[in-house]
């Protein structure tokens, strides 16, 4: 009757385990979303940031034209006269989510608007990230550290920073298809499936279909393909895992026009060709020796490598020669200034020039990764103990993410989930051990105190010790008798002994001479139990306060805080509003690149340049204009059709971010294209001012102007609250330019291209002579223009 | 000469009304009110209309002229009956063998006028778009100044024997048409009175004026009322507000307007206010790129005022495109009407305080499934119907949409929409979504109890039936192992039973009855093990039971030894200690067999 009692309730512990962390893992997702809404709830729902204003912009495209536009999407809105190709340039992941999402909520008759479904695609996926994280961490290392490491990743900082409710970008999906291409690699090597394998392919797809940095997976998997062959972990799984993913994610990831041939051209690529062949070679070497006496595979081997390795050599040499014709060697400038971080300074400004791509400081790992940082060593020693292909995998994943992260702050984000499952395991392990040697203690505790039979304790516990580990061994075997009859010698050692560290929980009695190493004092386990609780909290914390404070601050509304209460400054809407409603839809608007897509977006109006920096030249062509004095500028913006020039200034409350700080970035970008433009006129002893020491070139360029005109009335002097000084030169007037529009604080000042007719008409009435030499004049500054 | 041909004129014209009854009727007294002090005119009229005919009439002609009569937005009649105010339906005829640049309205009397009487009317007439804004480009410093036109005499087609015309200003007067009887007093311009002017008597008078008050024009408005009867009214308004006075040249200045806002850029302006109904709650402002920041609300149990500022000062030609949104409670706005009907009582107009609206949409939703619908409106309308979808609707909600253009505050009225709905069709979509899930977990169950492999004969298929059925028998093997455990149970209870009352023969009973059920559970578990031996699937679980048979096995027998010996010490009246030292070592492994066949059985359970 015990018995009977024992097993009922043994089984429905089980049962109640799986529904408790299918609870726990709904309740992971809920608070992975949740936690995401702070920028929704404190301001609204609207995209918060500036980037992603042009995803919204193309998921509004497409869940208007459909697909078959999107593809063939010309947009004549950006990049003027250019254009660009959206359909081929833009990876659509993101933008067919969230329409397939739309569309999906609409064919329900719910009306959502393509905003709300933009705004809340990035908290829905980082809710399916969390589970991805469950299920990879899972197939590492059991299913508690998963729950752990789910639990960790929903509220990690880093993630948080690029997935608040409101920033549409496109690593909201990107790391969930990460998490999950990685989670279907692990589940094939630990099953051998080819449906598995297939299923891989298409996450991969997904993959490359959202985020550039699936550069990132066709690089470490062949890298962990390549340590588990060397390490002589070769076996038919690791071939099924791996080899289907490169042949199918290959053809597939040409699909998608953002890559297309890229996917077979650039070196970015090429190391998964090249271990591809390593491992058909390892294979062919396997099945070889399997059917060949020792004595006979010997001579065989020889053989092969003296003409194998000629043959290696010839063609090794012809690629290099192929790779070393181009001149970035056949790497795109990103992924170059991710091998050497000094490539982007040197060569590519304009990569240099956004702060994201720069290398992150100590102080953004604590804030991005916390008590992590610390956790993730405790998690590699725990994931040799022991290594399996899995572990390894999230070893090698750690190891190249640190490096990546350090790098690029961008890719802090890269480094985050490896953090999590790191740091998943290791606590999981921690609690594991802790808890099993305070069970062990209390245990014993009542044994002890049982009368009953005392004196049989003993005997009783060294039967039981030996008994359940023969089970142990036999419910191992009976556990997959499919899987048994397979030679999977690795996995079932493997299998082995994690069941022997999983009964070790359940167990602590039976397990206790294995184990006794790993008992800890009583005392000290419910202290380190505490403190690691304690650790916990901590982490929740810091994450709600970051998710509430540091990263839900939108960047299209900035706000302050004074004495009677918050106050908005909503210039850039005002502004886009403003321009929206109030000018020719035709008109084009010429600003720096970083207003590209919000002009573009909300605005409506032509841009010249955009955040999608493809045309190097083009941006140089507005940095030049930006930085040539008043009457060249209007040539080079009048050549371009320019009607509007919008700058961003923050001198009157203080705003950072704004084109007098992003000036010299501008002057070097300018100057990297038409050399006229020289970075050492706009510097005075090295230095970068406005002040009354500027240079005369500084103080009568166009971005100076129009930042500064009629700026000296508000208070008298020109104090520049960035700046923090008196601007140099007060008193000016435009001739070729007229102010049209400013916000409320200054933030955004539109200005208007006088129209040239009137221009020549008033000279020649004054003076014909005059007309004549401002004429030549002109003529002459024409070779100065970009555009002639 | 010319007094002569314009008496000629109206001798023709009285000719012609003669054949119509309608010449004996004289305006006695016409005083005119011309309100200038918004972008919309009203222009109060306080007739005196005497009969001097024989016959009795039933109807006044009102005349305007047809420049006018194209701006006209609203014409209303009161008359005052001592003590009761009505509102005389005023409609536009077009009589025979009058002039024709002129348009018509008459007036229908509540009774007819005899002859002597005479009958007070006040004309209301409203006009939009007839302040032109002169010059038509001011500069952001510079003063709005707008042009008025209008009749020095009051346009009838009854000659008037005493008039007088008064224009309210909202401020400094450029210029106005000199005549003898005019004079300014304050913001007052009078002409007149002038006194027995024939019918159609025209002298044309112009004002250029400063008029800086908003010129606030929505170019369109779409007032969306969406009725939940889960007691909810929705109403959502998407404006386009555009400024219809003198447009704006040279651009703007900030540093200008905000030195001196109220100086420079006095045309423009920057606040809207919205009279909401009380109770609204609920309230947004928005605009296609978000919330707009800069509002107010002022809630009392009268009204709520919303007082909205968009996104930048609007000055002359500047658009803007916004969108307002409330709810309202249900019960202040739905009613039970005759034949189980129910009637929605919204008012028509746009909540903006002098808003002129160019055209004006209003759809009303209905919810899902209502019919008979019909409008009542105070003025004609356009109307036609839509079907709108929304949160999980089949066949879709009925739209009515009432279209007007040129609707100023005056049209602020109510409008009733009739219709009949059915209270059990409020249950239908919660009950769809319940349906709905219920058809998943129905879904999900049927797919967990159904055999779903396509080919039936296939290796892998038969193997995975094999390992289930492998799986029951062995179940049934644990269960048979726990009636064996019971069956040992029995047995040591029975012994204990013995220690304490002493009855050896019911011990024996027991003893015997536990062996014959041991045997039943032997024949039992052979069949299940031979099938066991069998199958190639059980081969791993196998080597497991059949230790555990043999451990039960001997299990068995140590209890029945130990069971005899007890009962044969009992029945040799052995002391206590004695049996106890007996059976120790039976004791023990007894123990330790029953702590191995337990843990086994716990190994297979895990199976």
């Amino acid at each position: 009757m015990a018995t009977s009692k024992v097993e009922g309730s043994s089984s429905l512990r089980h049962a109640f385990g799986g529904v408790l962390s299918v609870f726990i893992l709904l309740l992971i997702g809920v608070v992975a979303f949740s936690i995401r809404l702070f920028s929704v709830i404190k301001y609204e729902s609207v995209i918060h940031e500036f980037d992603p204003y042009f995803n919204y912009r193309v998921t509004q495209f497409l869940s208007k034209n459909g697909i078959y536009d999107f593809w063939n999407w010309f947009d004549d809105r950006t990049w003027y006269p250019l254009g660009r190709v959206i359909g081929g340039t833009v990876y659509p992941g993101l933008t067919l989510t969230a329409g397939t999402m739309w569309k999906l909520a609409n064919s329900l008759n719910i009306p959502l608007s393509v905003e709300t479904v933009c705004v809340f695609t990035a908290p829905i996926f980082s809710a399916f990230a969390a589970w991805a994280t469950y299920l990879l961490t899972k197939e590492v290392k059991g299913p508690g550290a998963g729950i752990t490491a789910a639990a960790i990743l929903a509220m990690v900082p880093s993630y948080i920073s690029r997935s608040v409710a409101g920033s549409y970008d496109n690593e909201a999906v990107a790391i969930f298809a990460l998490i999950f291409t990685f989670y279907l690699y692990i589940k094939t090597l630990n099953t051998g499936s080819l449906f598995y394998a297939t299923l891989n392919s298409l996450a991969y797809f997904y993959m490359v279909c959202s985020w550039g940095g699936y550069t990132f997976i066709i690089n470490l998997i062949p890298m962990h393909v390549l340590l588990c062959i060397v390490t002589g972990r070769y076996s038919s799984r690791l071939y099924i895992a791996y080899a289907p993913l490169v042949v199918l994610g290959t053809l597939l990831a040409a699909l998608v026009p953002v890559v297309g041939f890229n996917a077979v051209m650039t070196s970015e690529h090429f190391g998964s060709f090249l271990v591809f062949i390593i491992i058909h070679v390892v294979a062919l070497v396997y099945y070889i020796k399997g059917i060949l006496t020792p004595r006979l595979f010997k001579v065989a081997t020889t053989l092969v490598l003296t003409v194998g390795i000629a043959v290696c050599a010839v063609v090794v040499a012809i690629l290099v020669a192929l790779v070393a014709s181009s001149p970035t060697k056949g790497w795109s400038g990103r992924s170059l200034s991710l091998l050497d971080p000094t490539y982007a300074s040197k060569y590519i400004p304009i990569i240099a020039s956004v702060s994201e791509h720069q290398p992150p400081t100590w102080p953004s790992y604590f804030m991005d990764i916390n008590v992590l940082a610390f956790l993730v060593p405790a998690g590699i020693v725990a994931c040799f103990l022991p290594l399996s292909d899995a572990s390894s995998f999230a070893v090698l994943y750690l190891v190249t993410s640190v490096y990546f992260s350090g790098v690029m702050v961008r890719l802090m984000l890269v480094l985050a989930p490896a953090a999590c499952i790191m740091s998943g395991i290791a606590l999981s392990e921690a609690f594991g051990v802790l808890t099993r040697s305070m069970k062990f203690h209390i245990t014993k505790y009542f044994e002890c105190s049982h009368t009953e039979a005392p004196a049989k304790l003993g005997e009783s516990t060294s039967t039981e010790s030996s008994a359940p580990l023969e089970n142990m061994t036999k419910s191992d075997t009976t556990e997959k008798p499919e899987v048994a009859r397979k030679e999977k010698v690795a996995r079932r050692k493997q299998k082995k002994e994690k069941e022997l560290t999983e009964n070790a929980h359940v167990k602590p009695v039976s397990a206790k001479k294995e184990k006794r190493p790993l008992v800890l004092p009583l005392e000290a386990s419910i202290v380190s139990v505490f403190l690691l609780i304690v650790l916990g909290g901590l982490y929740v914390l810091h994450c709600v306060w970051a998710a509430a404070e540091a990263y839900s601050a939108p960047s299209i509304v900035l706000t302050s805080h004074s004495h009677d209460g918050l106050h908005v400054f909503d210039d850039f809407r005002e502004a886009y509003a403003w321009l929206r409603h109030n000018t020719e839809v035709d008109d084009k608007v010429a600003s720096w690149w970083d207003y590209g897509y919000q002009t573009t977006a909300m605005a409506n109006r032509t841009v010249i340049v955009d955040n999608n920096t493809w045309n190097n030249t083009h941006i140089a062509t507005v940095g030049t204009a930006m930085s040539s004095p008043e009457k060249a500028a209007w040539e080079i913006f009048n050549s371009l059709d320019v009607k509007y020039v919008l700058v961003v200034f923050g001198g009157l409350v203080g705003y950072p971010s704004d084109d007098i700080n992003k000036f010299l970035w501008m002057v070097r970008i300018g100057g990297g294209v038409f050399p006229h433009i020289k970075e050492a006129d706009y510097l005075k002893d090295g230095q970068y001012r406005v002040d009354a020491q500027a240079t005369h070139t500084m103080l009568n360029c166009l971005m100076y102007k129009l930042s500064y005109y009629r700026f000296v009335e508000t208070d008298g002097k020109g104090f520049d609250r960035v700046r923090r000084y008196e601007i140099g030169k007060k008193h000016f007037k435009l001739t070729h330019f007229e102010e049209v529009f400013t916000t409320h604080h200054w933030m955004v000042r539109i200005y208007k291209l006088k129209p040239q007719k009137n221009r020549i008409r008033g000279k020649s009435r004054k003076s014909k002579l005059g007309s004549k030499s401002t004429s030549s004049k002109s003529g002459g500054m024409t070779h100065k223009n970009p555009w002639n | 000469m010319d007094r002569r041909l314009q008496f000629a004129f109206v001798l023709l014209c009285l000719g012609l009304l003669s054949s119509t009854a309608r010449s004996d009727l004289v305006v006695s007294k016409a005083e005119r009110l011309v309100d200038l002090n918004s972008h919309i005119v009203r222009v109060l009229s306080k007739l005196k209309v005497e009969n001097e005919g024989p016959d009795d009439v039933s109807e006044v002609l009102l005349a305007l002229p047809d420049a006018q009569a194209k701006n006209l937005a609203a014409i209303r009649t009161f008359y005052s009956d001592g003590k009761l105010g009505f509102v005389l339906p005023t409609e536009p005829i077009e009589p025979k063998g009058m002039p024709s640049d002129v348009t018509y309205y008459s007036i229908a009397l509540p009774k007819k006028l005899g002859k002597g009487k005479t009958v007070s009317l006040d004309v209301l007439s409203i006009f939009t778009r007839s302040l032109k804004p002169f010059p038509e480009e001011i500069t952001q410093a510079e003063s709005q100044l707008v042009v008025y036109t209008d009749n020095m005499y009051y346009t009838s087609p009854y000659p008037v024997k005493y008039q007088s015309l008064v224009f309210r200003l909202p401020g400094r007067v450029e210029s106005y048409t000199k005549y003898p009887k005019v004079e300014l007093v304050k913001s007052e311009l009078r002409y007149g009175p002038f006194e027995m002017q024939p019918a159609f008597s025209y002298s044309p008078v112009v004002v250029h004026f400063e008029n800086n008050n908003p010129f606030a024009v929505a170019n369109e408005l779409v007032r969306e009322i969406e009725i939940s009867h889960w007691g909810n009214v929705r109403v959502t308004e998407q404006y386009t507000i555009s400024h219809g006075g003198a447009s704006l040249k040279n651009g703007f200045s900030r540093i200008e307007y905000q030195a001196r806002p109220y100086m420079r850029g006095a045309s423009s302006f920057r606040v809207l206010i919205a009279k909401l109904p009380a109770r609204a709650h609920s309230v947004y402002y928005r605009d296609e790129i978000g919330n707009i920041s800069t509002s107010h609300l002022w809630d009392d149990s009268q009204r709520t005022q919303l007082e909205i500022e968009p996104r930048f000062p609007i000055f002359g030609g500047w658009k803007t495109t916004f969108t307002i949104g409330y709810s309202l409670p249900l019960h202040d706005f739905l009613f039970e009407a005759d034949g189980g009907k129910r009637v929605l009582n919204m008012t028509f107009g746009c909540p903006l305080d002098e808003v002129l609206v160019e055209k004006h949409i209003v759809k009303v939703v209905l919810p899902e499934g209502s019919k008979d619908i019909t409008v009542a409106t105070l003025f004609p309308t356009k109307q036609s119907e839509d079907v709108k979808y929304s949160h999980l609707d089949i066949l879709g909600r009925p739209v009515v949409v009432l279209e007007k253009d040129n609707v100023v505050p005056e049209h602020n009225l109510y409008f009733q929409v009739y219709y009949k709905f059915n209270n059990i069709s409020l249950l239908s979509e919660p009950m769809m979504l319940i349906v709905g899930i219920f058809l998943l977990f129905v879904a999900c169950i049927v797919y967990m109890h159904t055999d779903l492999a396509i080919s039936k004969t296939s290796s892998s298929y038969l193997e995975k039936l094999q390992w289930e059925e492998v799986q029951a028998t062995v179940q049934h093997i644990k269960n048979i192992f726990d009636q064996y455990l019971a069956a040992h149970d029995k047995l040591e209870s029975s012994l204990r039973d013995l220690s304490r009352s002493g009855d050896v023969q019911s011990c024996k009973a027991a003893r015997k009855a536990a062996d014959a059920q041991f045997k039943e559970l032997a024949k039992e578990l052979k069949p299940l093990l031979t099938f066991l031996q069998s199958c190639s699937q059980a081969s791993s679980i196998l080597p497991k039971i059949e230790e555990l048979v043999t451990k039960e096995k001997e299990m068995q027998e140590k209890e029945m030894a130990k069971h005899t010996t007890v009962v044969d010490c009992f029945e040799k009246k052995l002391g206590g200690k004695d049996i106890e030292s007996r059976i120790a070592s039976q004791q023990q492994k007894l123990t330790s067999l029953k702590q191995e066949v337990e843990s086994l059985l716990d190994s297979i359970s895990e199976i």
